[in-house]
């Protein structure tokens, strides 16, 4: 059943990213916001699943991930 | 143990026959019976003569209607003046000088009221202006009894909460007047004339069957007995009263809870309410029998697993086995395993109590509330554009609109008395712009009639208001001064870019909007051209996957327009629950502290740590969905959910299902056994409106009280509770009344600083932000400067959500309220409301019903990606074809099973507006429904196993 959530958190990263993708610092705006509202456990599985590929993420949301995991 | 009821002396509301004038002309100053008095200018004679201490008899006046002048029982005498002049329609001026009692004056009443008695019961169950005046003027009986009179008319008790009887009618019109000028709905007339007059219900009908919307307008209006409670005809008047909040929407009426022997007689609306002036709707005045339901659970229960009967126990047993197993919980699964749900339908103080419980007991963030679910979007969108996460304005503020746009709200059934005061104001000449999938009956209705209905196709609510602010922004409407002034340069210039390119003009977006371009630059340059225009909205606009983006976009509209920070304007949420506004003050967001400061902030986690005597966790915690992905996926092991039926209300019932049936321990704190309650392992009664004490925050941000006015018949009040789990839990809670949760609060939070008990007892209520800066409140936000500083245009692109129409499901579901039935039906189910809707159906479009062999009251299958459900249809051009529309208010509906996982990007607030459906005629319930049947059936038993024992 894991995968169903992490599936989900997918979808929501994607949401976001799609969400602010007008503003020049998407990626920034992205990460900015799953830090002030995901919880960390959330954000932990997203950021696992980054450095694993992260299958499924626009660019716009990988690259924030990314950067989430990098700080 | 709870605290002490204090109920006043019954006495009727003072009516000072006339309303005050509605602009202020200074003063004047006349003589009344030889005394000097001073009046408002504008006033009417009766209304200044009232204020000075002398009531003149009337018959047809009242304080809450314009006055009317036919009873002719308020003669007075004013020197200079032929006559005896009605004091009513009477104007004071200055140097007047009246008598109110003379001979002449005593003569004249003495034939009126005897003319009145002379068709009139001699005994009237209830209050009787007539006979109280009789009785004071010593008027025994009448000369003109014996002719022809009214007495043997029939009496009309088709309404379940009050009745109408001819005989006691004297044709004052003042039942009509409220029903036009009070509550705007028209039903009722006088009907022939002469003798012949008879106060009637539309056309003739009883008035169950008219339009009557049940309000009440009309009985408290009513001088006799001829409209009057059912409750007073079979108990008798009251004996004693205390002034207290309604609990159901968010309008938040001031009620006086009228009493007899201690038991509720009746709900009053309360003439001094800042928030509804007297007024009420179907669901405050009349349906609160609710809270004696014999469906009352009043005795905790505890059960280990959902297969187990519930076994009543005692508070200590239940309280100790619910923080025993959170501490197990924890202890095996981690600090984080666990949350809670704190209820926007309990007070202020008990919602803090709970997220305090949840921060500084639990040791985590993991809490949220039913916001979640509602306007969620609300809170993040004006936060980022404007600064604070509430409506602009007061109710009031709609008086002062010169154009009003309504968007994706439905107030006469989902906020009725607000929607009476919008009416009046159209009424008045105010223009109206509704936008909405659906014809509401704001669109077309007695004496209202909206200039513009934008019939916009569902989740194209982004695209509608960009064209909107494309039209204004590129024909030179917008406010540049104000712009300049009050808002962000670099945001404003980033954002006219976006704004000015084409795809996002009224011709670009038609397709996806479905509003032709003409009509949608027509009512674009009425909003920007209106001296005051506000926008009110409603769930229609947060419970989308752009939900967020669209409250930022109706905040941009109103700065490009400089439509914020005076009367008659403002960005206006109409919040769905009594204390949704509340819950997200106190602090229920799991990334917010108690007035919306971040928890990551260290300098306001300090000061809890400090009050508070703990570390707190400096990340976001759980919100509800991720709880419930969460607990099926088996991180996330217990909930104490207070007075929230997520079952019910949430989206994609069977995820929820599976989420509930995951927990090791479910806490369920409520009045009744509720749908989430039968998937929980510890149940504690709650406590409803009318036994507790505490405040609700209403829409306009109006912080009233709550006043206890019988018992808990639990036992306890809800903060309570709670105050007894966090103590068994060795996290110590000692407030000894919700004023000292209050002070708290106060002392934490500066929006609430200057709030306490004795002065929401001075002031009625208050409007936060109440501190030094604004002592009494703060009616209208964003005055000087915005919240924020400058007001910031964020870039609102329109994304399509998901969840489009297919070929396997053509048409698109959404979903709404009824004025009769409330939210998940709890309360309102459990009154005679459901006499107006006994069930929810499914409305369609005339077209989409021929071409599936639908006809009206067939059973219909309502089948998304996520379930399906069956329910009656209502075939109706309320709706355009291509979507249809259902109510949420019984739970065998299934509502949510057909509902989606879409949620708001950035809130997670559920798109319970779009969902892409296929509907087909159907011959029995669907397979969802035989389930849940048999699984309540199951329930049900196993609460009766422990009733019986």
């Amino acid at each position: 059943m894991a995968g169903s959530e992490l599936d989900r958190l997918v979808d929501m990263a994607n949401d976001i990213a799609l969400n602010l993708e007008a503003y020049p610092d998407a990626p920034a705006r992205v990460s900015d916001h799953l830090r002030r509202f995901w919880a960390p456990s959330m954000r932990e599985l997203i950021t696992a699943h980054v450095r694993a590929g992260g299958q499924g993420l626009s660019d716009t949301a990988l690259a924030a991930v990314k950067a989430l995991d990098e700080r | 143990m709870s605290s002490v009821i204090k109920l006043r002396p019954y006495r009727p509301q003072r009516d000072l026959g006339t309303p005050a004038p509605a602009v202020d002309q200074g003063t004047v100053r006349l003589t009344v019976d030889g005394r000097e008095v001073e009046a408002a200018g504008g006033s009417s004679v009766m209304r200044a003569t009232a204020l000075a201490g002398v009531d003149i008899p009337k018959l047809c006046a009242t304080d809450s209607l314009d006055a009317f002048g036919s009873c002719r029982v308020c003669l007075v005498e004013i020197e200079g003046r032929k006559g005896t002049p009605a004091s009513c329609t009477t104007p004071v001026e200055a140097g007047m000088v009246v008598r109110t009692r003379s001979d002449r004056l005593e003569r004249l009443r003495r034939n009126v009221i005897e003319l009145y008695l002379s068709d009139h019961p001699a005994d009237c169950a209830g209050e009787c202006e007539l006979h109280d005046m009789a009785a004071d003027m010593g008027v025994t009986q009448s000369r003109f009894a014996g002719g022809r009179d009214h007495q043997a008319a029939a009496v009309d008790d088709s309404n379940p909460y009050f009745r109408f009887d001819p005989a006691a009618c004297i044709v004052c019109y003042r039942c009509v007047r409220a029903c036009e000028e009070t509550q705007g709905t028209f039903a009722l007339t006088v009907d022939g004339r002469g003798f012949d007059s008879a106060i009637a219900a539309s056309q003739l009908e009883s008035f169950m069957d008219s339009e009557c919307v049940s309000c009440g307008a009309c009985v408290d209006a009513c001088p006799t007995t001829a409209l009057e409670e059912q409750s007073v005809l079979a108990q008798g008047m009251p004996d004693a009263y205390q002034v207290t909040t309604c609990a159901y929407c968010g309008v938040g009426c001031g009620f006086r809870a009228e009493t007899r022997d201690g038991e509720v007689l009746r709900m009053m609306p309360w003439k001094d309410g800042q928030a509804n002036e007297g007024h009420a709707c179907v669901k405050g005045r009349f349906a609160w029998g609710y809270a004696t339901h014999e469906d009352r659970i009043t005795r905790p229960m505890i059960r280990e697993s959902i297969d187990q009967p519930w076994k009543e126990v005692d508070w200590d047993e239940a309280i100790g086995y619910a923080a025993r197993r959170l501490r197990e919980i924890q202890a095996a699964h981690g600090p984080d395993s666990i949350g809670g749900i704190t209820s926007s339908r309990c007070t202020n103080e008990e919602t803090y109590l709970v997220q305090k419980l949840v921060r500084a007991g639990f040791g985590n963030n993991n809490v949220d509330t039913c916001a979640r679910v509602c306007h969620s979007p609300t809170g993040y969108g004006l936060k980022t554009t404007l600064g604070e996460s509430a409506g602009t304005q007061a109710f009031r503020s709609v008086a002062s609109a010169d154009v009003i746009m309504v968007i994706g709200a439905n107030p006469t059934d989902a906020h009725p008395v607000f929607a009476s005061r919008l009416k009046r104001r159209l009424r008045e000449g105010a223009k109206l712009i509704v936008v909405d999938p659906r014809t509401i009956d704001l669109v077309s209705g007695p004496h209202v009639k909206a200039d513009h209905h934008l019939q916009l196709k569902p989740g194209a609510n982004v695209a509608f208001a960009n064209a909107m602010a494309h039209v204004i922004a590129t024909e030179g409407l917008a406010d540049m001064a104000f712009i300049r002034e009050r808002c962000e340069t670099a945001s404003f210039d980033d954002w006219l870019a976006f704004i000015g390119r084409d795809d996002n003009s009224p011709e670009a977006t038609a397709a996806v909007t479905g509003i032709p371009a003409p009509q949608l630059r027509a009512a674009a340059r009425l909003y920007a051209g209106a001296g005051n225009a506000a926008i009110y909205y409603g769930l229609g606009v947060s419970e989308h996957t752009q939900g967020s983006t669209m409250v930022m976009a109706i905040a941009n509209l109103a700065m490009l327009t400089g439509n914020l920070g005076r009367e008659g304007v403002g960005v206006n949420p109409l919040r769905g629950q009594n204390n949704v506004q509340g819950s997200c003050d106190m602090g229920s967001f799991p990334h917010e502290l108690p007035g919306y400061r971040h928890v990551g902030d260290p300098a306001v986690r300090e000061l809890f740590e400090a009050a508070w005597g703990v570390t707190l966790q400096s990340e976001p915690g759980l919100r509800i969905p991720n709880m419930f992905d969460a607990a099926v996926a088996g991180r996330f092991r217990a909930l104490y959910c207070q007075g929230e039926d997520v079952a019910q209300s949430d989206p994609n019932t069977n995820h929820v299902d599976a989420a509930l049936r995951a927990l090791d321990l479910l806490i369920v704190q409520d009045l009744f056994l509720n749908e989430t309650a039968r998937y929980a392992h510890v149940f504690l009664p709650g406590s409803s409106f009318l036994e507790k004490n505490g405040t609700f925050t209403n829409a306009e941000r109006r912080i009233s009280p709550v006043r206890k006015v019988i018992e808990p018949l639990a036992g306890y009040e809800d903060w309570e509770v709670t105050q007894l789990l966090a103590n068994a839990m060795g996290f110590p809670m000692n407030y000894g009344h919700p004023s000292e949760i209050m002070d708290e609060i106060a002392r934490l939070t500066p929006t609430f600083e200057g709030v306490t008990y004795d002065k929401l007892d001075r002031l009625g209520s208050i409007q936060w932000p109440c501190n030094a800066a604004a002592p009494d409140g703060t009616p209208t936000m964003h005055a000087e400067a915005m919240v924020r500083g400058k007001g910031y245009f964020a870039i609102t692109a329109f994304v399509p959500t998901d969840e489009r129409s297919t070929r396997r499901y053509p048409l698109l579901l959404t979903t709404g309220r009824i004025l009769t039935q409330y939210n998940v039906g709890a309360q309102t189910r459990r009154t005679r409301n459901s006499r107006w809707h006994a069930e929810d159906v499914l409305e369609i479009h005339p077209l989409d019903a021929e071409f599936r062999g639908i006809t009206d009251g067939d059973w219909v299958g309502v089948e998304s990606r996520a379930g399906d459900t069956v329910l009656h249809a209502r075939v109706s051009e309320r709706v355009q074809p291509g979507v249809v529309y259902t109510t949420f208010h019984f739970p065998l509906t299934g509502a949510n099973v057909v509902t989606t996982e879409n949620s708001d990007w950035a809130t997670n607030c559920p798109e319970y507006k779009v969902t892409a459906v296929q509907v087909t005629r159907v011959t029995q319930p669907s397979e969802w429904q035989r389930r849940y049947r048999q699984f309540t059936d199951r329930q049900e038993n196993l609460l009766e196993a422990a009733r019986r024992e």
